[in-house]
């Protein structure tokens, strides 16, 4: 075998600390220094679906407009109000590079936090209008915006979750180790709070329908 | 039978986190360890070139490590214990669908399942807690996992009798064939007015066909999510490269270990002799059988084991996970 070749006792005592050295090097990985790359990515993820979800809201709203425009034109304030807001929402985006800014967090939170409840009281307004109830296009709508808003909540759920993960990663042992040495450059991710977490949720409730507006 | 994962809206412990601690898989031995120490040992502490915010890290690493074990443990236990168990395709923990009713639907889920291999599960419980219905219904989806793992395609048909509230959950790949609009009307039309009369059976029986209906509409669609699901398990190329890896490093290695490992690890019984695991490895003669001489203790390979999914004839989730679709509704 290989030693035979290996007939000095010096080199012989060298090749088990190279060995050592071919395995211990691979189980680095096992130790934690896949730990906070991979925390960071999963944050990364969850907001980009976070955003995904917020855009198909987005792209919902246009038709929604046009829809109730057909039989409830004379609710102009409301219908400019929620055209506005979807503006101003589509304005503001954070990118994953900003995430660990919580001010341009917080205003993505409000931009979006205003198109929720405009959009709430256009549900609100055209639950007067029994035609327009009645309309499949709008009921469709309707349908796709509860489905919306709930995935946003689960998105943004999951985006806190995801953060919570990733923030612990950089706080605590061993995975501090790593970051206070290795990985000097990574900051904590903003997160949503708990306050406009609730605050976002205007529930409206006229006894009679089944909406429910999250988000 | 699969034992039951936590939900996945709670971090898994993974090794890979980081806070279980390092997966050294081998014993070093006592010089290498003393090597290994020394330098610590002379090394001035290093307190001062700490940036500081983290000055107090080390401090508080103890508590750092007890806090997150007990932030991540105790969420865990308390979601996990309120949910409930999977038991079958029907999990009519109100008790409000009969018998009969109970055996044809599962029946009917079986058969849907081998078709498609999408998993629908109904299940009905007394109360919500005073949670919103739509994030129970996710928790509840994650927690069982329906639907196979690479197609998420499971839906679930929640019905809490005492808020009066019911949903349909659907995971994310079948978002795009029962949408939104389709577990609305499905809801409004078939749910809504058989429970109103009282006839839960009924109501979840339409239901259920309505839905099976709605996924069958696309049969090729249907076909293709089954074919998929079917090879996931059993891709070839993947086992042919586990093999070929496993021989190739026990070639590789096997032979490495065999000539360094005694030495280290084992008991000299002679000039170039060792005696390790049972083995008398002798390093001065080139035999054909590369050194073993007693095969009593030799090792397996490692070629994982195959455990048979689904043995037992026991029902659990394939793994999938929902992000919200599906609508809600009341009556």
């Amino acid at each position: 075998m290989i030693t035979e070749r290996l007939s000095p006792p010096s080199l012989f005592r060298a090749l088990p600390a190279l060995l050592m050295m071919a395995f211990v090097l691979p189980l680095l990985a096992g130790c934690g220094y896949n730990t906070i790359p991979t925390a960071e990515e999963n944050a990364r993820a969850a907001w980009s679906e976070v955003l995904n979800q917020y855009q198909r809201r987005s792209d919902l709203i246009p038709n929604l407009v046009e829809t109730v425009k057909g039989y409830a034109s004379h609710e102009k304030d409301t219908l400019d109000a929620v055209v506005q807001a979807r503006a101003k929402a589509t304005q503001i985006t954070v990118t994953p590079e900003t995430l660990k800014d919580p001010e341009a967090l917080k205003k993505f939170q409000d931009a979006q936090a205003g198109l929720t409840s405009a959009l709430s009281r256009l549900i609100a307004v055209s639950e007067a209008y029994p035609d327009l109830k009645a309309n499949q296009n709008f009921l469709a709508l309707q349908a796709q915006l509860e489905g919306t808003e709930n995935r946003i909540a689960v998105a943004r759920r999951d985006y806190i979750q995801a953060v919570r993960d990733y923030n612990l990663t950089l706080r605590t042992f061993p995975s501090v180790l790593w970051a206070t040495f290795w990985f000097r450059g990574n900051e904590p991710f903003a997160n949503f709070t708990v306050d406009e977490d609730k605050m976002q949720v205007p529930k409206v409730d006229f006894g009679t329908s089944t909406t429910k507006q999250g988000g | 039978m699969r034992s039951f994962a936590p939900p996945s809206v709670l971090p898994d412990i993974s090794p890979t986190r980081g806070e279980i601690g390092c997966r050294v898989g081998f014993r070093q031995s006592p010089r290498s360890e003393r090597e290994s120490r020394r330098p610590n040992r002379q090394s001035p502490p290093s307190w001062g070139r700490w940036p500081a915010g983290q000055r107090g890290a080390r401090q508080n690493a103890f508590y750092g490590v007890l806090l997150s074990i007990f932030s991540l443990l105790l969420p865990l236990a308390a979601l996990a214990a309120d949910l409930p168990a999977l038991t079958g395709r029907v999990v009519d923990n109100a008790g409000i669908i009969d018998a009969g009713t109970r055996v044809a639907l599962t029946q009917k889920l079986a058969d849907f399942e081998t078709k498609g291999s999408d998993q629908i599960v109904v299940a009905t419980i007394p109360s919500l807690g005073g949670e919103e219905i739509e994030p129970y219904a996710n928790r509840l989806f994650r927690f069982w996992k329906l639907g196979q793992a690479k197609q998420n395609n499971g839906v679930l048909l929640l019905v809490a009798p005492n808020d009066h509230r019911m949903r349909i959950e659907v995971g994310y790949g079948l978002e795009g064939t029962l949408t939104d609009l389709h577990t609305k009307l499905i809801i409004e039309n078939d749910m809504v007015p058989a429970f109103r009369a009282g006839d839960f059976s009924g109501g979840i029986t339409k239901a259920v066909d309505d839905m099976i209906m709605v996924l069958e509409g696309n049969p090729e669609e249907l076909e293709a999510r089954g074919k998929r699901s079917e090879q996931a398990p059993f891709n070839s190329d993947d086992l042919f490269f586990a093999i070929f890896i496993t021989i190739w490093a026990l070639i590789f290695f096997g032979g490495i270990a065999m000539t360094v490992l005694p030495p280290i690890f084992g008991q000299k019984i002679g000039p170039g002799r060792y005696r390790w695991l049972g083995m008398t490895f002798d390093q001065n003669r080139r035999s054909s059988s590369g050194g073993w001489s007693s095969g009593g203790g030799g090792w397996s390979s490692g070629g994982g084991s195959w455990s048979s999914g689904g043995g037992g004839g026991g029902f659990s989730g394939g793994g999938g996970s929902s992000g919200g679709g599906g609508s809600s509704g009341s009556w």
